[in-house]
């Protein structure tokens, strides 16, 4: 192989190596922020959810699923968490009740890790539900 | 560089079992999964039945001629939208009811009579879902969207399982169930909603559901709390010292198309 053969090479390579790579030159020091859930003074004053904060962090959309199965086909609607706490099991008027800034607080890390269309929000009401109403009238 | 056939099988088994060797030290120190140790119970202030019954008295319910108050309280507390036409007639296409009226001869039409009594025949009958205990929706919902509770008797709907199909809608010989064909919220004011209790989507079949949520807690259902000529009355069917019971026991009672052998548990004392 001659000297302009492995120059074409090396240069093909750089080139490759540049463009396969560009994703990450284009966004250094771009990262998206991870983005902190916002609690509102009623949930800080709470201090802790109806779980821990570990497990609310890994495990609350099974506990949302347990809760939904348990209160509309068992009829169980009391929540007795791991140290005895009794709670009320509904999302609008028990999880809400505390997190009211769904915006802030739900939407922030699923729209972050692009699970935000949950359609718990079809039927349950949120707080904000007044200007999403008002969007949708104009629609109408 | 070059690899014999015995070299290359040496790595290769030794690569094999680092990697098994591997994967179980990291199940092993890998944190277990976090658990919650909560148990499920129901309210102590909950009421308990085991066939919940509504016993409607129409010859109360005739005293107050054009009344709405259970229909208008049930709508409102459960976030049942109220479609209009352009024209501010009722949509009775869209129409979502939980509790509505009907004449005689549509909510008793096997009774029809030649020459029926004057009363009955202008008599608005107040109708909802009868709560079978042979539920024909619950035989024919595809995905137990549709569900009778073992326990007290009350047909439930879990609107997250629900994929409108409206199977139960050509089930129930009652008509007792409405599709959602349009987003509920469009015919709901925002200022007036119900905000502890959820509306549906669009796409989802919906009925009355004896209160659940109330009767969870320790009320009754809303048209029975509401109507003031005591015309509509709760009970347990099962409990033979209920007052709807007691009712049936002194009053002649009729049952929507009792014919079909779904067993409702609503009565009319005509």
């Amino acid at each position: 192989m001659n000297n302009h053969g492995k120059i074409t090479i090396v240069v093909g390579l750089i080139v490759f190596v540049v463009l396969a790579a560009s994703p990450f030159w284009l966004n250094v020091g771009k990262t998206a922020p991870v983005p902190e859930p916002e609690l509102t003074p009623k949930a800080k004053k709470a201090g802790e959810c109806v779980e821990s904060k570990d497990y609310m962090k890994t495990s609350h959309m099974q506990l949302l699923n347990d809760w939904r199965d348990a209160a509309v086909r068992e009829d169980l609607r009391v929540y007795e968490n791991s140290k005895g706490k009794h709670y009320h099991i509904s999302l609008q008027n028990t999880c809400l009740d505390c997190h009211s800034n769904k915006d802030k607080f739900c939407d922030k890390c699923h729209d972050y890790v692009g699970v935000g269309q949950v359609y718990c929000w079809d039927c349950h009401l949120e707080s904000k539900e007044k200007q999403l109403w008002a969007a949708k009238e104009e629609n109408f | 560089m070059g690899c014999k056939r015995r070299e290359f099988l040496k790595i290769a088994g030794l690569s094999t079992l680092a990697g098994l060797a591997g994967s179980a030290s990291f199940e092993l120190l890998r944190p277990g999964e976090l658990e919650a140790a909560g148990r499920y119970t129901t309210d102590e202030k909950g009421l308990e039945g085991e066939r919940w019954a509504l016993v409607i008295d129409m010859r109360k319910c005739a005293e107050v001629r054009n009344c709405t108050k259970c229909m208008d309280a049930c709508h409102e507390i459960h976030n049942v939208p109220d479609f209009r036409n352009p024209d501010g007639t009722k949509n009775t296409k869209d129409e979502i009811k939980w509790i509505w009226k009907e004449p005689f001869h549509n909510a008793f039409p096997e009774q029809e009579s030649e020459y029926l009594q004057e009363e009955l025949e202008h008599l608005p009958f107040m109708v909802l879902c009868n709560h079978c205990k042979n539920p024909p929706c619950v035989r024919v919902c595809p995905t137990q969207a549709t569900f009778k509770r073992e326990k007290d008797g009350v047909v439930m709907m879990d609107y997250h399982r629900c994929i409108g199909c409206r199977f139960c809608m050509a089930g129930c010989p009652y008509g007792s169930r409405s599709f959602n064909f349009r987003d509920p919220r469009l015919a709901l004011d925002p200022h007036k909603i119900n905000k502890e209790y959820p509306t549906r989507a669009m796409g989802v079949v919906e009925k009355c559901t004896f209160c659940d949520e109330r009767l969870a807690v320790g009320q009754i259902p809303r048209c029975v709390e509401v109507c003031e000529e005591r015309a509509l009355i709760f009970g347990d069917l099962e409990d033979p010292h209920s007052s709807v019971r007691e009712l049936l026991r002194e009053h002649y009672t009729i049952r929507r198309k009792p014919e079909l052998g779904t067993e409702p548990s609503v009565f009319y004392i005509v």
